[in-house]
C-alpha cells in the first residue's frame, strides 16, 4: 500500500462544493414545494435561486476542468468488470472478497460508478438545470414580452424538476453509503477531503507518487 | 500547512475571477431597479382641489323653486348639453347593449337583471328607484327622453343636505321637508363621497349590505381601511379614479355589465410593473392589482354574504319580527328571511377576464345551484387575471313547472296591496310581480341556491398589509386553493409524484440500511470464524 495524491484541489472544491450546494437546494427546494415551513417561503426561494446559479457556475468551472485535464475520461463507460463489480455489492462484499476493480489515478472510478455518474452528469443534472432555468425564468422578468419562454404552464416542469429532486437525494444516500465500501469505511471520505489515499501499489500510481515525494 | 496548499489555486481562482464577477454583478442589479410614479400620483391628488365657478352669484338660482324638476331646468339653462349626456349614461337608462357569448347582443341593466339581494326592481319601482337619477320613475311609464326628469342635485349637491324621500320614486320630499334648493344650488360642484355613497353605499337596504368594500365608514377612514379615499392621507374621491367624460363613468359593475369595455383599473394610474422586486411583477401577468392589496374588505362593518329568501314571511304572535346578532345587524326579518353577515371578510378568488354572463328571468334553470351573474375567465385565457371577488350567496323562488327564477312584487305604499314585504304571502306576491312583468308563473314555486359574484377593487390596505408570499404559496390554508388549474408553488403539488418520490428515496434508505447491516453481521461472523482475531 502506499499513499497516493489523487484528487487534486480543484476536483475537491468542486465536489464538496457541490455536495453542499445540493444540499442547499434540496433543503430549500422541498420548502418551495410545500414540504414544510422552515426559512419562510419567500427566503427559500431567494437561497435556492442563488445557489442555483452558484451551481451552473460551478458546473461550468467543473466541466472547463474535465476537459481541459482529460479528466472527462474517467467517466466513458465500461462493460469490462461491470457484472463483476455488481456482483462485488451482492454477494463478494460480505464474504471479505477482494474488489474486482483496481482504483488508480488514471481510472479512479469502477465500471458501476462509471457509467452512474455518466447517467448522473448527461441526464440528471441536465434535467435539473433546465427545468430550473425554466422554472426560474419562465415569462420572466416581464411576462408576455419574453416570447420564446411563453409556456403555458410551469406545472409540468415544476413536476419533472421534482421528480429529479427525489432522484437525487436517492443518489445521495446510495453515494454516501458506497463510501464507506472502500479499504476501510472512511478511507474513501478522508480521500476526498485531503487528497491522499491508500492504494494498492501500480504503476500509474507509482509515477504521480513520485513526482509529489520529489 | 500541505492540505491549505493544495486549495492554493482554487482559492485565487475565486479571488480573482468570481469575486469581481459577483461584485460587479450586485452593482448593477441596483442600476435596473424599478421605481414607480408613487410620489408623482401623491403630489398629483394632495393638490387642493378648488372650484371653478361659484354659483352663489347666478341669478338663475336665486329664484323660488317650486319642484325639484325647476331646479333641473335652472341647470340645464347653462349647462345646455349636459342633459343629453346624463340621458346616455347608464346611472340613467339603468340598461346598457351588452354582448354576451351565447346570448347575442343584450340589453341589461338594473331595470331587467335580477341580483341575489332584493331580486329586482320589476314591479318594485316606486322603492328601488329612489336611487335612480331622475324623477317619477315608478312604473313602466317613465319617460327617459325628457330631461327635466333628471335630478342634477342627488349627485352634485355638496352641502350633504339634499335627500330622495323612501317610497318616492326618486323624488325627494315635497312641501314642508322639501330641501333648501336655493341653499344646495348656491353649492353644486364635483360629485364627493357623500354623493356617489348615498345610493352605492347603501345598495340592498342598508350601508355597506352589498358590496362590503363600499360603505359609510368610508367617509371617516384612516389609511388601515381605505388607502386611497383615507382622510389621514389624499382623501381621494371616487370620481379620481371613476373619471367621467361627457358624463360617462369609468368602471364596471358586473352584477349588471357584461363586457370588457371602458373599465376603471389600478394601472390608469399606477405604473404596470410598480414593484421592487421583478419576482412581483411578473406574478401581474395572471394576478390582478386587487388580489394581493386588497387582503381584506368590510374592515368595518360588517356586509352580508348570505340571504335566504325562503323563510320570509314567518309571524310571531301574528306579526312579523326581527332577529339581531351580538353586533346588532339583522340575522332574520319576515319580510326578508335569514342572513349571514360577517366582518373584516377575506375575499374569495376567480379568473376573470373582464365578460361576463346573467341568468335572466327568462333563462331556464339548469342545475342545483344559479349563478346569478357568472364572471368569465379561466387560466388558460390569456386575459384572465385572478381577481378577489364577494361570493353572495342565497336562496330565491323560482318556479318548479316552469322551471325559471320568479320575480315577487317586494314593496307597495300600503299594507293589502299584495307585496311581500307589507302582507308576507309569497304566493301572491309572486302572482302581482310576474303579471307585472308579462311572464307566466305556474302558481307553484320553491326555492333554489344562488350565487352572486362580485368583484372587491375597493379598500385598498397599505402596501405593507397586501398579501404576503405565504398567504398563497402554502400547502394548507393557500388562498388560492381554490382557484382552478394554476400551479402555485408550495399550494399546489402532484400528490402521485411525491408520494412516489418519497417512496423511492426511503427504498433507496432501507437497501442501503439492509446492505449495512448484512455486511456488520457478516464481518462478526467472519472475525468469529477467524482465530487470528481471537
Amino acid at each position: 500500500m502506499k499513499k497516493v495524491y489523487i484528487y487534486k484541489g480543484f476536483e475537491r472544491f468542486w465536489h464538496w462544493m457541490q455536495a453542499l450546494l445540493i444540499f442547499t437546494l434540496a433543503f430549500t427546494g422541498f420548502e418551495v414545494n410545500g414540504a414544510y415551513s422552515i426559512l419562510g417561503y419567500e427566503t427559500a426561494v431567494n437561497v435556492h435561486n442563488i445557489s442555483a446559479i452558484s451551481l451552473i457556475v460551478l458546473v461550468v468551472f467543473a466541466v472547463f476542468w474535465h476537459f481541459t485535464t482529460g479528466e472527462w475520461k474517467q467517466y466513458i463507460p465500461t462493460a469490462k468488470n461491470l457484472k463483476a463489480q455488481a456482483q462485488y455489492y451482492i454477494t463478494g462484499i460480505f464474504k471479505n472478497a477482494p474488489h474486482p476493480t483496481r482504483k488508480t489515478i488514471l481510472s479512479k472510478l469502477n465500471p458501476l460508478q462509471r457509467l452512474t455518474y455518466l447517467v448522473l452528469k448527461l441526464f440528471l443534472i441536465p434535467l435539473m438545470f433546465v427545468t430550473g432555468l425554466i422554472y426560474m425564468f419562465y415569462r420572466y422578468p416581464m411576462g408576455g414580452e419574453i416570447y420564446s419562454l411563453n409556456i403555458g404552464s410551469v406545472g409540468t416542469i415544476a413536476i419533472l424538476h421534482t421528480i429529479g429532486a427525489f432522484l437525487l437525494i436517492a443518489f445521495i444516500i446510495a453515494h454516501i453509503y458506497l463510501t464507506t465500501t472502500g479499504h476501510t469505511p472512511t478511507s474513501n471520505i478522508k480521500a476526498m477531503i485531503t487528497g491522499w489515499e491508500e492504494l494498492e501499489e501500480d504503476e500509474d500510481n507509482k509515477t504521480e507518487t513520485q513526482e509529489k515525494t520529489e | 500547512m500541505e492540505f491549505l496548499n493544495s486549495f492554493k489555486k482554487t482559492i485565487i481562482f475565486l479571488f480573482v475571477v468570481i469575486l469581481p464577477i459577483t461584485v460587479i454583478s450586485i452593482a448593477l442589479s441596483d442600476l435596473f431597479e424599478r421605481k414607480g410614479n408613487l410620489e408623482e400620483l401623491k403630489e398629483l391628488y394632495s393638490k387642493e382641489k378648488k372650484k371653478s365657478v361659484d354659483h352663489s352669484k347666478f341669478a338663475e338660482l336665486q329664484k323660488n323653486f317650486e319642484s325639484p324638476h325647476e331646479v333641473t331646468a335652472a341647470c340645464l339653462s347653462c349647462h345646455t348639453e349636459r342633459g343629453t349626456e346624463v340621458m346616455n349614461n347608464s346611472h340613467w337608462t339603468w340598461e346598457a347593449e351588452e354582448y354576451i357569448p351565447g346570448k347575442g347582443v343584450v340589453y341589461l341593466g338594473k331595470k331587467n337583471v335580477l341580483n341575489n339581494f332584493c331580486t329586482g326592481i320589476m314591479s318594485n319601482e316606486q322603492s328601488c328607484n329612489k336611487c335612480h337619477i331622475g324623477y317619477g320613475w315608478k312604473d313602466k311609464n317613465f319617460d327617459f327622453s325628457n330631461q327635466y326628469n333628471i335630478d342634477c342635485l342627488i349627485c352634485h349637491d355638496n352641502t350633504g343636505t339634499y335627500e330622495k324621500e323612501t317610497g318616492g320614486a326618486g323624488y325627494p320630499p315635497i312641501g314642508e321637508f322639501a330641501p333648501d334648493y336655493n341653499y344646495i344650488s348656491a353649492n353644486v360642484g364635483k360629485p364627493n363621497k357623500a354623493n356617489c355613497g348615498y345610493c352605492h353605499f347603501m345598495s340592498a337596504g342598508g350601508n355597506n349590505i352589498k358590496h362590503g368594500d363600499l360603505g359609510m365608514e368610508l367617509l371617516d377612514c384612516d389609511k388601515n381601511v381605505d388607502v386611497h379615499m383615507a382622510q389621514d392621507g389624499l382623501n381621494m374621491e371616487c370620481v379620481d379614479c371613476h373619471t367621467a367624460e361627457n358624463h360617462v363613468m369609468k368602471g364596471k359593475y358586473y352584477a349588471v355589465s357584461s363586457c370588457d369595455e371602458n373599465r376603471a383599473s389600478c394601472t390608469d394610474c399606477h405604473d404596470q410593473y410598480p414593484h421592487k422586486q421583478n419576482k412581483l411583477n411578473e406574478h401581474t401577468i395572471k394576478v390582478d392589482c386587487r388580489t394581493c392589496h386588497i387582503p381584506y374588505y368590510a374592515k368595518v362593518n360588517a356586509t352580508k354574504l348570505y340571504w335566504d329568501w325562503s323563510t320570509a314571511g314567518k309571524r310571531q304572535d301574528g306579526m312579523p319580527y326581527s332577529v339581531k346578532d351580538s353586533l346588532g345587524n339583522d340575522i332574520y326579518l319576515s319580510e326578508k328571511g335569514d342572513f349571514k353577515w360577517e366582518r373584516n371578510v377575506k375575499p374569495e378568488y376567480v379568473w376573470f377576464n373582464g365578460t361576463a354572463d346573467h341568468h335572466l328571468i327568462t333563462d331556464k334553470i339548469t342545475s342545483d345551484t344559479i349563478n346569478i351573474n357568472t364572471l368569465f375567465g379561466s387560466f388558460a385565457d390569456k386575459k384572465s387575471k385572478i381577481i378577489p371577488v364577494k361570493i353572495h350567496r342565497g336562496k330565491q323562488p323560482y318556479d318548479i313547472i316552469y322551471k325559471n327564477l320568479l320575480q315577487a312584487k317586494l314593496w307597495a305604499p300600503e299594507e293589502g296591496q299584495g307585496a311581500l314585504w307589507q302582507d308576507l304571502d309569497w304566493d301572491i306576491a309572486l302572482n302581482l310581480g310576474m303579471e307585472y312583468l308579462g311572464l307566466p308563473y305556474s302558481g307553484e314555486y320553491g326555492f333554489i341556491d344562488t350565487r352572486m359574484y362580485l368583484p372587491k377593487s375597493h379598500m385598498v390596505a397599505k402596501a405593507e398589509d397586501a398579501l404576503t408570499c405565504t398567504d398563497c404559496h402554502t400547502r394548507n390554508n393557500s388562498r388560492m386553493k381554490h382557484v382552478p388549474d394554476a400551479y402555485i408553488p408550495a399550494a399546489t403539488h402532484n400528490k402521485t409524484v411525491n408520494l412516489l418520490g418519497i417512496l423511492f428515496v426511503l427504498a433507496a434508505f432501507g437497501g442501503v440500511s439492509g446492505h449495512a447491516f448484512l455486511r456488520i453481521l457478516a464481518n462478526k461472523k467472519m472475525n468469529k470464524n477467524n482465530p487470528k482475531n481471537k
